[in-house]
């Protein structure tokens, strides 16, 4: 088994001092970041972000730095289900699910029981999808790496076209925010030409937009101006949690094993798809209402109905890296924020990282499984400490987040300019919240925008212009295949005969 | 929020199309843009207008999409996109955010931060300046400790610091 000797060497690396102490910091740093309003995942990566710049930089600091922000990241998830619970209010929107029977619970005195069911889900539904990546990614990065331009365009193709077809909302507002995204991380010098684009003589344009400007301005101060206009009144149910609390829920966890195992199911393949844990949670909470025996009583307060969502949502957000470090191509937003801190810090993402950098990919993996064994541990223990942190008045918290977001926009380049992007990020990112648009297609898109182009450039650099380069052998054809499938899949949905028939063909 | 006693600022419809509008003019720079760069086969490739331009052009389809859709929806012209109280809570946080940051260039991070922070302790939360100067103070202090002392990463200075020498 080379995938557990691999492993053994990441644990090594992940096991350091420091490395466990960053593994700390990042969890209890990311279940602040998910418990305040106004940052999330995506955001709290991308503004401490910058913090790690120096850090990367000395030996084995990409590895300490990946650590830290991926911990950041699964901190962040472990949190939005503390406010879900005790203020109904989701942190995160793969939490929405949680609240159906989590916040019911609460009402009902038994929030201690909700949150350790919720706790202990999200911790079995990573690891399954972390045990996932381990067996998965070597094999997914072996055979990427026979691709070509050709190839790696597919796949891009394949995500976005994903995103349009899997949206279920409205694909006009999707395919809009996904092209303002491509259009936006052309602005700037062209890589291949070096010619101008887009920049109507504008210094400050020159550089392009930094996809972290916008995660920071969308995600934080677009959710800081949501918040303020639904009001903000925090009332909470109280946090008890102790010692027989959870060995009770814990005892009874088992039962719904059936539940969490289809849960995990759902949340490891809706992962790899993007934009995958916000659905994945709902679908499983649908499934388990209707399979559960006690499926009637959903929406009352029972803990299946916590153990359901959250277990697809962490499964989820866990396997939205296997694409990530397989293949450079993230699953979620904050994938991506990863995926371009590995690009700052000089890594290629992509299946040349396992040959050429094994300690780190290995170290990642190994920091998941014990990343989120001391989330566990600290969620189970500290909950009514940041139970705490909702209670600051919203008047003091939010001029804070506001003041860390424009810190976190200037520290990228250090540029004020960037900070003006911020602010007006922020106003467009309140309008397409409200208004329907999906964000995480646009930050994807500015992410991947210069990769994606330079891939379909030098592909069809190869053919002469003729587009037939994606359809050429077996591999690309079918990714674009693929592709195209799921972007029309809508259409396809509705024509189960027309489906067959090109099944059959 | 009662309809009645608070009137919407604008419909959902009027902002949609509005929006849409705005994002069909995008997409347009961007197909004119990329085709005053070339959107076609050069000698050696794709013109760098290449692929933005059907990127621009996508941006331009959709645009019109959904403002065709709103358009054709009334239910959205009844639905209140912002309503004037929601409105002007909105304002007083985003007014004072703009002020904020255009006034770091010339004050510097620390003290515009502390500023900002006791004005939406006065203004939002009604505090007295007794709790107010503490917190706003204390904020600022510990990012200072934060960012220019523990993680080195400087941020913009102004007279206050050069006064007191910490540059």
């Amino acid at each position: 088994m080379e995938e557990i000797n691999a492993l053994m060497q990441g644990f090594g690396v992940a096991l350091s001092p420091f490395n466990l102490m960053l593994m700390f910091v990042g969890v209890i740093l990311g279940i602040i970041i998910g418990v305040l309003p106004g940052l999330g995942g995506a955001n709290g990566v991308a503004i401490l972000l910058p913090l790690t710049f120096s850090m990367a930089q000395q030996p084995g600091g990409t590895t300490s730095a990946i650590i830290l922000l991926s911990c950041i990241y699964w901190g962040a998830l472990f949190g939005g289900a503390i406010t879900s619970i005790l203020f109904n209010i989701p942190g995160e929107p793969w939490s929405v699910a949680t609240t159906f029977d989590g916040h019911p619970l609460a009402q009902q005195g038994r929030a201690g029981s909700a949150l350790t069911a919720a706790f202990t889900s999200s911790f079995v539904g990573a690891l399954i999808a972390v045990i996932m990546i381990t067996f998965l990614s070597p094999v997914v990065a072996g055979f990427a790496l026979k691709f070509g331009p050709p190839e790696f365009f597919a796949v891009y193709l394949l995500t976005f076209c994903a995103f349009v077809g899997m949206s279920g909302g409205n694909a006009a507002k999707t395919v809009a925010s996904m092209m303002i995204g491509f259009a936006l991380a052309a602005v700037g010098l062209d890589s291949v030409t070096g010619t101008l684009r887009l920049t109507f003589g504008f210094t400050s344009l020159l550089k392009g937009f930094d996809f972290l400007i916008a995660v920071i301005g969308l995600f934080g101060i677009g959710e800081i101006l949501e918040t303020l206009e639904e009001g903000l009144a925090f009332k909470g149910a109280s946090a008890k949690i102790n010692m027989k609390v959870v060995l009770e829920t814990w005892k009874e966890l088992p039962r719904y094993w059936a539940t969490s195992v289809r849960s995990a199911a759902v949340g490891c393949f809706m992962g790899i798809v993007p934009g995958g844990a916000t659905p994945a949670s709902f679908m499983s909470y649908g499934l388990a209402r209707r399979l559960s025996k006690d499926g009637k009583d959903f929406g009352n307060g029972v803990v299946e109905g916590v153990v359901a969502p959250e277990t697809a949502a962490h499964a989820a957000g866990t396997s939205a890296l296997l694409p990530m470090i397989t293949l450079g191509v993230p699953g979620s937003p904050t994938a991506a924020v990863l995926l371009g801190g590995l690009l700052i810090w000089g890594l290629q993402p992509g299946p040349l990282l396992f040959v050429e950098k094994p300690d780190f990919v290995w170290g990642l993996i190994a920091s998941m499984y014990l990343g989120n064994i001391a989330g566990l541990i600290v969620v189970l223990t500290c909950v009514p400490l940041f139970a705490a942190i909702l209670r600051i008045p919203f008047s003091i918290i939010a001029p804070v987040i506001i003041v860390i977001c424009a810190i976190g926009a200037y520290t990228v380049h250090n540029s004020m300019f960037d900070v003006y992007l911020m602010v007006i990020f922020g106003v467009i990112g309140y309008a397409f919240k409200k208004l329907g648009y999906p964000l995480a297609p646009m930050v994807l898109a500015l992410v991947l925008g210069d990769r994606a182009e330079e891939n379909f450039r030098n592909a069809i650099k190869g053919s002469q212009g003729d587009l037939a380069v994606f359809f050429s052998n077996g591999l690309v054809g079918g990714l674009t295949g693929l592709a195209l499938f799921l972007l029309f899949w809508p259409l396809i949905k509705t024509l189960p005969r027309a489906l067959q028939g090109k099944r059959a063909g | 929020m009662e309809k009645g006693t608070d009137r919407p600022a604008a419909s959902t419809r009027a902002v949609e199309m509005g929006v849409a509008a705005v994002i069909f003019l995008f997409g347009l720079v961007v197909v004119i843009d990329s085709y005053r760069l070339g959107a076609r086969w050069g000698d050696d490739g794709p013109q760098p207008g290449y692929f933005p331009f059907y990127v621009g052009l996508l941006i331009c389809i959709s645009g019109v999409t959904i403002l065709v859709r709103g358009w054709r929806n009334s239910a959205l012209a009844g639905e209140s996109f912002v309503s004037r109280e929601e409105l002007k809570k909105i304002l007083t946080v985003l007014v004072p955010t703009v002020v904020y940051v255009s006034l770091i260039v010339y004050l510097g991070f620390y003290v515009t931060s502390t500023l900002y922070i006791a004005y939406f302790m006065w203004h939002l939360g009604k505090y007295s300046w007794v709790k107010i100067v503490p917190v706003a103070v204390g904020v600022s202090v510990a990012f200072f400790l934060i960012f220019e002392i523990w993680f080195s990463v400087p941020l913009p200075k102004g007279p206050l610091e050069a006064a007191l020498g910490l540059n």
